[in-house]
């Protein structure tokens, strides 16, 4: 390492010529030749920038992986695959403060945001249960759902056909489709755990598209791509419509002007207090025996089965679970949007999904959390990159994985020390 | 009986472009156990420069089709090998060492880069190619008649001509040498003095051409595409390699065969709005029934 001092500015040059050479390939037919109709027009000038940026940033590059800062960084990313951090037995965590205070700030939330805020916060707060849906799937047990967004669909459809067909609400509907996506998690995950992770990976995406494919075109059932209509949450048997057929509205009962905002609020509320449960069932569930395997399972499959842990039913209690958590997300999103179709789950928002848990930390809690809101709400406010968002999302996975393969927010974990007293 | 005639004809010609497709994912996965999810991406960019070759081939004045097709193929070849090449060295190599999620995560983000990519220079609307190929062998069969359009018959010959090809490579030359033996055992190869890296790095190229042979084949005789159209095809091929027995590469040829055969009866003769839900099922089925598909060895997980 001592000795590279001086940085070979002929090497570096030769490289950042390659790098450019192979982007005029790369990038002069796609971006140079903008197809138009049978003909097309050249964009040459978009080629040259391209190629000119790829140039010199290899060139810096590998300069700087030249220099003694950049070696011992190459050393550091070539070795940051570690697992969790271990705190001192008796740390004490600032959660205790911390929680109460989001939860106050949480709750007046409906109060002093405006309409549009809210429902963006709503959206946040739909992608954080699917996250962490996602996150016990991908992030502890390690096993790779591609299809995600099928749960989600199940939930949402599960919503509004059932008060289609049998008149269900969404108070019935909300335990019914978690149930109804943990059933069919069970039914995809059981023939296909056994095998090879990667394989599971290919198979969900399927399974998403399957569904996909059977809402399009299974027009008498799910009227196909015009979709079906979502009914709103009741209080009580109070409706947040501006008038009811039947009974009373929720603004007639208690003497308020008619406003839209009520039913946003109220899902909002519902949607928290449902966010803290999962929350709060996962955190227990990860300090339980169950959560220890599913880590376990994730780390070393072969070691784990060797100490006699049933690999598939521990696999399928974490994809259930997952499952569950999407289709209570979906019904969320139903009631939300009032309305759903085909197109709200597409394999994009499977990656949306995969890209919060990648993001956030395989495994961290806190973590999805953050990575949920920052990839549903900064989209909202940077409009005007919105059709940058899949290749952001694209880059972002590349990235992670190569730079911090276990996300932003480390998973921490209170170490074990004899108790006082004990006998050594 | 027409039907079925002229589905089987499809289904032949559908197949053994699948079982281009699915060589790269074969290769892929003997090589480095991996799932190269942007695989059929790459055939959806080999889809845009056959019509960009095209483009550019009139503007100079070539009228001949030979010259046409040849060239197409080639530049084709060329820029979509130079694609596998990069995706390989940017996504694939740095994560050689990680575990087998991060790289297939790493692979998805690149399946969406190089969408997003093609669609933002692009854009996100249809695109076509002009029919080049025209004309028909007909056969009277019964009432009906079954119909081999001589684009059909030459999506036959490239395909057959490049598994060919490819297998001469791998089973006769150095290069197809360095690779069996990297995928028997890289740690050894290595040992051996085969630069094994280079060797990973050729598979990605060779998928890549074949994927590339695949895309312009089929861009010509279907004439439209978008920058959507590698996502289910990717799947499809990927059942096709695991059909096959994923790992080798003959059964990805007879495994892309037997899924364009039964998706084509399927959709002449069930339903053809949900073919594609059909070649999921299966591709689920096979993986129940038998992993290690027809010709493929059962996988052995060693510590």
């Amino acid at each position: 390492m001592s000795q590279s001092v001086g940085i070979n500015f002929k090497k570096s040059s030769i490289d950042a010529l390659v790098a450019g050479f192979l982007a005029l390939i790369l990038f002069g037919p796609i971006v140079g030749v903008l197809l138009d109709g049978y003909g097309f027009s050249a964009e040459f000038g978009r080629v040259a920038w391209m190629v000119a940026i790829v140039v010199v940033g290899r060139f810096v590059m590998s300069c700087f992986f030249q220099t003694e800062k950049g070696v011992a960084m190459a050393f550091r990313y070539a070795n940051n695959d570690e697992g969790a951090t271990v705190l001192s037995p008796n740390h004490k965590s600032k959660m205790v403060w911390i929680i109460p205070l989001v939860i106050l700030v949480g709750l007046l939330v409906p109060f002093v945001a405006s309409k549009y805020v809210l429902t963006v916060v709503i959206l946040g707060l739909i992608y954080v249960l699917l996250g962490l849906g996602l996150n016990i799937v991908v992030g502890l047990a390690g096993l790779l759902d591609l299809g995600f967004v099928g749960f989600y669909a199940i939930g949402a459809y599960g919503l509004a056909l059932g008060y289609e067909n049998l008149g269900l609400g969404f108070w019935s509907m909300l335990p019914i489709a978690a149930l109804l996506a943990a059933f069919a998690g069970a039914i995809l995950g059981f023939p296909v755990l056994r095998m090879h992770g990667d394989y599971l990976a290919i198979v969900t995406l399927g399974f998403g598209e399957i569904i996909r494919l059977i809402l399009t075109n299974w027009a008498s059932f799910t009227h196909g791509p015009n979709g079906v209509s979502a009914p709103l949450p009741t209080l009580f048997g109070l409706e947040f419509k501006r008038r009811s057929k039947d009974g009373e509205t929720f603004h007639e009962f208690f003497n308020l002007p008619y406003d839209s905002a009520y039913k946003y609020m109220f899902i909002y509320l519902i949607l928290f207090a449902v966010v803290w449960a999962v929350l709060f069932i996962k955190h227990r569930l990860v300090k339980m025996p169950i959560g220890r395997a599913w880590e376990a399972l994730r780390e070393d499959e072969v070691a784990c089965r060797s100490l006699g842990l049933n690999h598939v039913l521990v696999k399928l209690s974490a994809f259930m679970l997952g499952a569950s958590t999407g289709g209570l997300a979906g019904v969320f999103f139903a009631t939300y949007q009032g309305f759903v179709n085909p197109s709200s789950f597409t394999f994009f928002e499977s990656a949306l999904i995969l890209a919060i848990v990648v993001l956030g930390g395989m495994g961290s809690t806190l973590g999805v959390v953050i990575a949920a809101f920052c990839l549903t709400v900064l989209p909202e406010m940077l409009r005007e990159f919105a059709e940058y968002r899949v290749l952001m999302f694209g880059i972002l996975m590349v990235v992670m994985m190569i730079w911090k393969p276990r996300g932003i927010v480390r998973v921490t974990r209170t170490g074990f020390a004899a108790r006082k007293g004990a006998v050594k | 009986m027409d039907i079925v005639l002229q589905q089987l004809v499809n289904g032949l010609t559908l197949g053994s472009v699948y079982g281009l497709i699915a060589i790269g994912y074969t290769m892929v996965y003997g090589i480095i156990g991996m799932i190269n999810f942007a695989h059929g991406d790459v055939y959806m960019v080999s889809a845009y420069i056959t019509a960009i070759a095209i483009a550019l081939l009139t503007f100079f004045g070539i009228e001949s089709f030979p010259i046409i097709i040849i060239g197409t193929l080639f530049l084709t070849v060329a820029v979509t090998g130079a694609y596998g090449w990069v995706i390989e060295r940017i996504a694939y190599r740095p994560l050689r060492n990680s575990s087998r999620l991060s790289v297939l995560i790493s692979a998805i983000g690149m399946s969406l880069i190089l969408q997003n990519y093609v669609q933002l220079s692009q854009g996100a609307n249809q695109q076509g190619v002009p029919t080049l190929l025209t004309g028909a062998i007909r056969f009277t069969v019964g009432d009906g008649f079954v119909q081999i359009t001589y684009m059909k018959l030459l999506i036959l010959f490239i395909s057959l001509l490049g598994m060919g090809v490819l297998t001469y490579v791998i089973q006769k030359t150095k290069l197809g040498r360095m690779c069996r033996a990297t995928q028997q055992d890289r740690k050894m190869a290595s040992i051996l003095g085969i630069d094994t890296d280079k060797v990973i790095s050729t598979v990605f190229v060779i998928g890549a051409m074949m994927a590339a042979l695949a895309g312009v084949l089929v861009t010509l005789d279907y004439g439209a595409f978008d920058f959507y159209v590698g996502f289910i095809i990717g799947i499809k091929a990927f059942t096709a390699a695991v059909l096959g027995g994923i790992g080798s590469l003959p059964g990805a040829m007879l495994g892309g065969l037997i899924l364009g055969l039964s998706e084509a009866l399927f959709a002449g003769l069930i339903s053809s709005d949900y073919k594609d839900v059909f070649s999921f099922s299966l591709l689920v089925l096979i993986l129940i029934i038998r992993p290690s598909g027809l010709l493929g060895k059962p996988e052995v997980e060693k510590v």
